[in-house]
């Protein structure tokens, strides 16, 4: 007997009972959609903070103060001292090969214009900002250096602070209020849109000389550097070292665009693999069940096996046809649930704010997952049916 | 259909001196104390005996079904005593077709599908295995009742699918177990008549039964007894079954 006929005998059992063949392929289907969902959900959260990371421009460097082996971000810890103005001035004269040095303030604050208003992100640079923050103007302009240099109270707004402040009105020109403070707006940017990229568009940029004064502040959280060629990257990292160290000694660290991109994908990695594990149980617990159904599928159908084996089936055309059974069953089981998960997770994305990115790979692993499922929990089942004695097979009730 | 020609026709099975023995909880039960029987092809013969005498183990043993614990089991000229269950199950689907007291038909599925199932494990397919089913479904009288399921036919109808499937593959002997067991009279006549009527085609059949009447449909019948053969003889008053349903009244609802 030939694999083809063992499929057609399964598949044919599979269809005489198939309430019981449903139910028991729910089991994997829940699991098979979870995983393609969680770790769906996990790869497009992972994409788009990376994406957001590299949307940042390339061959950056981020010196921030204080110690770090690991972890992201300048402000999590208070540094014993913090970055000036004068740092990234000194940078910008000392460290060759530069394409820009630009000094970071980030704030929360809100931003008002008559009787709206809106929590923002105020990100606070210099000129070249743009190296940073990659937005696209949509109209007007950025701020200059000469508006940097004299504090001028712009701003440049983010889509959604202009969607909210001047629907359908041109805001160049305009006035607003921040921080108790009047500031004309220059410009305004594209939507980046969707997901978790939303902050940027509710961001607005102003000069940094303009922020310190606003904020009262002396100090800058960020430094962020852009080298003229990738192959540089080490070599403006040691000179930056080389600059910073007589001022600041150990405590300040430089992180490159990658290290920054790696520590991110690493951590969103283990998180992703996180939630394919507790998906995957409901998947282990899919496939008990097939193990379960198959037992009692085996005793059912003993007599069956029985005739089987009296008309000439051997050990293997038995072990077979119920492997094959309980194959089908995680198989079909996992098909659906990759359908399900995958039209959640288009759904999700479609819907909501978070991003999802169900990848071949993912639904690759998914399938071949439940397949090992259907084999490793339909085997001793199989197996059993197998061994039956034809005789006792046939005389049983 | 004349009666005692088998002559000394070749010998498809023989068992030589085989012993039975087994544990029945703490109990050894003796099943067969040394049983030489011999089968020879084309005749038609009947292993009779009463419950507890061993005709059932007796039985497996000829249906390539069990081992013998002591002797030889020839098939054609081959010893087949201590071959693994895998072999065996190859050596039934070629040479052996079973009648059931109780059909053994797969439930829910067609007569067809049915009669193919030896063809399945035999390896013959497509066209040539759809063929050679519906072709053994016309040698019992029910080739218009292929795609009928299992349930949906009576008793009678049943067994004959029975037999077609023992039929369907050639095979060297035609076991039947009790082949009129489970039904009326005129069905397990109808039976009885369809299987003296393909030992007169050519094909060894082998009856298993408790009752002399059925029994003497054979040519020869051989009487079992405590785990031996008792006596061997040459059937006088063969039972004729067409004979027979000629005599019944005729039938009053269709089978």
């Amino acid at each position: 007997m030939n694999f083809t006929e063992s499929f057609r005998i399964a598949l044919r059992a599979l269809a005489s009972n198939k309430a019981r063949s449903l139910l028991t392929m729910l089991g994997v289907i829940i699991g098979v959609a979870a995983v393609i969902l969680l770790v769906g959900i996990g790869t497009g959260v992972q994409d788009e903070i990376t994406g957001q990371v590299e949307g940042l421009g390339s061959n950056l460097l981020f010196v921030i103060p204080g110690q770090y082996g690991g972890g992201m971000g300048g402000d999590q810890a208070p540094p014993s001292r913090r970055f000036t103005l004068e740092d990234s001035d000194l940078l910008a004269r000392r460290v060759p090969g530069l394409d820009a040095v630009v000094p970071v303030i980030q704030a929360g604050s809100t931003i008002k214009r008559g009787n709206q208003s809106l929590r923002v992100v105020v990100a606070a640079t210099n000129e070249q900002g743009g190296a940073v923050f990659s937005g696209e103007l949509a109209g007007g302009r950025g701020y200059r250096k000469s508006e940097v240099q004299a504090g001028t109270r712009v701003v440049a707004i983010g889509s959604n602070v202009r969607d909210v402040l001047f629907p359908g009105q041109d805001p160049v020109g305009k006035t607003v209020t921040l921080e108790g403070q009047r500031f004309t707006v220059v410009g305004y940017y594209v939507a980046l849109g969707g997901g978790l990229a939303g902050d940027q568009d509710s961001q607005v940029y102003i000069p940094v000389t303009t922020a310190q004064r606003v904020f009262n502040l002396n100090y800058i959280n960020t430094i962020v550097v852009k080298a003229s060629d990738a192959e540089r990257i080490e070599v403006v990292k040691a000179d930056i070292r080389r600059v910073l160290t007589p001022r600041y000694g150990e405590e300040f660290t430089v992180f490159t665009q990658e290290q920054t991109l790696g520590l991110l994908s690493s951590l969103l990695g283990t998180l992703t693999y996180m939630l394919a594990g507790i998906a995957g149980i409901s998947l282990l617990v899919g496939g008990i069940g097939i193990m379960n159904i198959m037992l009692v599928s085996v005793s059912e159908r003993t007599r069956e096996i029985g005739i089987r084996k009296a008309v000439g089936a051997r050990t293997y055309d038995i072990l077979s046809q119920f492997v094959i059974e309980a194959v089908g069953l995680s198989v079909l089981g996992g098909i659906a649930g990759i359908v399900i998960g995958w039209g959640g997770a288009e759904l999700m994305a479609a819907f909501t704010p978070v991003p999802t990115n169900v990848t071949p790979w993912a639904v690759a692993m998914a399938f071949f997952f439940a397949a090992g499922v259907g084999v490793f929990f339909g085997v001793y089942p199989a197996w059993k049916a197998s061994q039956l004695d034809p005789i006792d097979a046939l005389r049983y009730e | 259909m004349s009666e005692g020609t088998t002559g000394p026709a070749r010998t498809v099975l023989e068992t030589r001196d085989i012993t039975k023995r087994y544990q029945l909880e703490d109990i050894e039960v003796n099943a067969l104390r040394g049983v030489s029987i011999a089968i020879h092809e084309g005749e038609m013969v009947s292993l009779m005996g009463p419950s507890g005498s061993g005709k059932s183990t007796l039985m497996h043993i000829v249906g390539l079904l069990d081992r013998p614990s002591t002797g030889q089991v020839i098939l054609g000229d081959e010893d087949i005593s201590n071959m693994s269950p895998n072999q065996l199950a190859e050596l039934r689907n070629k040479h052996i077709g079973f009648v059931f007291q109780s059909f053994n038909l797969l439930s829910r599925t067609t007569a067809q599908a049915n009669v193919e199932l030896p063809l399945v494990y035999g390896g013959v397919s497509g066209v040539e295995r759809s063929r050679r089913a519906a072709e053994a479904l016309d040698r019992v009288g029910l080739g218009n009742r292929t795609t009928h399921l299992s349930n949906q036919l009576s008793g009678g109808q049943q067994q004959r699918v029975a037999i077609a499937r023992a039929l369907v593959n050639n095979p060297s002997i035609v076991l039947a177990d009790e082949p009129t067991g489970n039904l009326d009279s005129r069905s397990g006549i109808e039976v009885m008549e369809i299987l003296q009527d393909l030992n007169a085609q050519g094909i060894t059949v082998v009856i298993v039964t408790h009752d002399d009447r059925v029994a003497r449909h054979a040519q020869r019948v051989i009487r079992i007894f405590d785990g031996r053969v008792q006596s061997e003889e040459i059937v006088r008053n063969r039972v004729i079954a067409a004979a027979e349903l000629k005599g019944l009244p005729p039938e009053e609802v269709a089978g």
